[in-house]
């Protein structure tokens, strides 16, 4: 027999710290699993935010930086203005990347940086136990919103997909999910089509996965992926926002 | 013929692979800890296994390898 | 030697990071040093270097911390409140122990402030404005001449210790225009930069650049390594200039621009027999302590004059340990002290 399935190269063989069914642990073998797939992994360089992912350059095999909150975007281009012929992803949060560092991404995106950013939207922060993301629903309950997040309080959340999508220096957009197979294979198509934007020079690429947080959500893992189908899917439509039919 | 390969000692008992499996054959060990005091999954009806990796797919920590 | 120009002091800044092998250079508008940035906007294009305008001085900050993973030589330039919002990169640059040079043209503060020359940067730049026990290398030009061999010597200096080196002038520097005279050969030092993350080529195991660990007994090892790295720099890196001190009635410390000011008051004291002499401190960290202590013993009385309320005179007090008086004068607000003022001064200090 053949093995079929087994861990990526450019996933370390380490033990993951997050939460047990958090989806975070798919993310990094699906982008690991891409980094195969494209032969990337010695000319790859990943940024890790802060955020629970702060120390993922612990599990990925290629050269790796950790960033300050937010900054992600911009480390990445300096990066990828020093090495024009590598490649270089970020990893990020919903606060990392839709609050203290919205200004970063916007710019990178109109820049058009031919980076690809990882974006992983659990509507929460995890890392520091629950408080409201820039993604957090409305009427989502979290430890800055224990009544629920109310818009004339609290704002709406932040589609970023769509915001980014008004940028023309973007190349690739799509917003997917890992709630079951069909999708976690759907996400790893998209995570692989922008890294292929990015080696054929086309522009600012991201991928929003929408993920669970079932510590901070109060859920065991199962319940966590139905909160996600009943609740973030008909806030955050799924699908491409920019370059679906981009030849790479 | 098909068998998957359960890295026990990392599983963390999450039971996501549990859902996905079209035979119904991944379940919780319940009768035993792990190292970090998961129940592991696991197959024990490896003859009815299909090696399709819905198991491995879904699940967070690459406890699982899938032969066919 | 070679070409004589002349020159702005900020274009001066950029030419001499290109020079030094500078390729990379991260920046955002803001007076009274944007011309670094005009003049890279011109440069590098031209040689294949990276010039770029963040959309502020958080996002130039970490573009430099990114290419400085990559081993290459990058610089930014700003002016203190650009300066003030770079304190957190700063501090992870120090962290994840990269080579960067950051220039500072200082203005008046705090807040918006004004646009004129001041020196109320001092404490910012020298007790480290971000967070964490950090130290930055920083030089102190007073000419554009110095700008010139003080920035190529950054780049030298950062890449020797993996600091972050700065350049701290004042708007007087940056926006004067005087002969600079360039050297053929630069001397370039080149270290070997095994750590950089520049992709692993499936050649090595990967590079990991950061500067957290959440294990404290990690963490404390990379501080003690920070501080036998800051101990060595105290030790072989101190520039100083010590001029008409020997038998001096009193000594003037200053530094950049005003160190000029005061080499006029001193041609001043001497026609009404004073003999004034100066320390100028020509890396601010690490402070010449010594030449303090030398003629702390011997000298009756210390001045130190800034454009700032009164900032350097603390480590000057500190380095002549009590020994004898250190007073202070100083003006704010971007205005620059005249001669007279400082001879004044000078002489109410020695009853004269």
């Amino acid at each position: 027999m053949a093995t079929v399935f087994k861990k990526p190269h450019a996933l370390r063989d380490v033990p993951l710290h997050y939460c047990p069914g958090c989806t975070h642990g798919i993310v990094h073998r699906l982008i690991s699993e891409v980094i195969d797939e494209l032969g990337i992994e010695g000319s790859t360089i990943g940024v890790s935010p802060v955020g629970c992912t702060y120390n993922n350059y612990l599990y990925f095999n290629c050269d790796m930086v950790q960033a300050s909150h937010g900054r992600a975007p911009a480390v990445a281009t300096g990066i990828r203005r020093a090495l024009p012929d590598k490649t270089v992803f970020t990893y990020q949060g919903d606060g990392d990347l839709a609050a203290i560092g919205t200004a970063e991404i916007v710019h990178a995106a109109t820049r058009g940086e031919k980076i690809t950013t990882i974006f992983v939207n659990n509507a929460i922060y995890g890392m520091t136990s629950g408080q409201m993301a820039p993604t957090t629903l409305l009427n989502q309950v979290t430890t800055t919103t224990p009544y629920g997040r109310k818009a004339d309080l609290h704002g709406f959340p932040i589609h970023v997909c769509e915001m980014l999508a008004t940028l023309e220096g973007t190349a690739f957009i799509e917003r997917v999910s890992l709630h079951d197979i069909k999708n976690i294979n759907n996400a790893k198509k998209a995570i692989k089509k922008a890294f292929e934007v990015q080696l054929a020079g086309k522009g600012f690429s991201i991928v929003e996965i929408l993920s669970t947080c079932p510590s901070n959500w109060g859920l065991n893992p199962l319940e966590a992926m139905k909160w996600l189908q009943e609740n973030m899917l008909p806030v955050y439509q799924l699908g491409n926002f920019k370059g679906k039919d981009l030849e790479v | 013929m098909a068998r998957v390969i359960f890295d026990e000692e990392r599983c963390k008992g999450c039971k996501l692979c549990t859902t996905v499996c079209p035979k119904k054959i991944v379940i919780m060990d319940t009768d035993r800890l792990n190292q970090k005091g998961f129940h592991p999954a696991g197959v024990k009806e490896m003859d009815k296994c299909i090696g399709c990796a819905f198991c491995a797919t879904i699940c967070p920590d690459c406890v699982i390898e899938v032969e066919k | 030697m070679g070409e004589k120009l002349l020159m702005k002091g900020n274009e001066v800044i950029a030419e001499a990071a290109i020079r030094a092998g500078c390729r990379h250079y991260f920046g955002y508008p803001i007076t009274p040093q944007t011309e670094v940035a005009h003049y890279m906007a011109k440069r590098m294009p031209k040689i294949g270097g990276v010039f770029l305008q963040a959309e502020s001085e958080v996002a130039a900050i970490n573009m430099v911390y990114g290419a400085a993973c990559t081993g290459v030589r990058v610089m930014t330039s700003s002016s203190s409140p650009g300066i003030s919002l770079k304190q957190e990169g700063i501090s992870y640059i120090a962290g994840a122990e990269l080579p960067a040079v950051i220039v500072n043209i200082m203005r008046a503060g705090p807040g918006l402030g004004g646009i004129l020359p001041a020196q109320g940067d001092y404490f910012q730049a020298v007790k480290g404005g971000g967070h964490g026990d950090f130290k930055m290398l920083v030089l102190a030009p007073c000419s554009v001449q110095e700008l010139y061999e003080l920035t190529v010597e950054a780049f030298n200096l950062a890449d020797k210790y993996r600091i972050g080196t700065m350049i701290l002038g004042d708007g007087t520097l940056g926006q004067m225009m005087e002969a600079v005279e360039f050297k053929d050969e630069e001397n370039i030092v080149h270290y070997e930069k095994n750590w950089a993350t520049n992709g692993t080529n499936m050649e090595r195991d990967h590079n990991i650049i950061t500067s957290i660990d959440t294990n404290p007994e990690i963490l404390e090892s990379w501080n003690l390594r920070l501080q036998d790295k800051y101990k060595q720099i105290t030790e072989n890196e101190v520039r100083v200039e010590e001029y008409n001190c020997d038998g001096a009635d009193l000594i003037v410390a200053a530094y950049g621009s005003v160190a000029r000011i005061v080499k006029n008051v001193i041609k001043m004291a001497q026609k009404e027999g004073i003999k004034v002499g100066l320390i100028r401190p020509i890396t601010l960290w690490p402070f010449p302590v010594n030449s303090f202590e030398k003629y702390a013993e011997v000298t009756k009385a210390f001045l130190t004059v800034e454009m700032s309320a009164g900032q350097m005179v603390e480590d000057v007090r500190l380095a002549v340990n009590g020994k004898a008086p250190v007073s202070f004068y100083g003006r704010t607000g971007g205005i620059i002290p005249t001669q007279q003022e400082i001879l004044d001064k000078i002489k109410s200090i020695l009853n004269r």
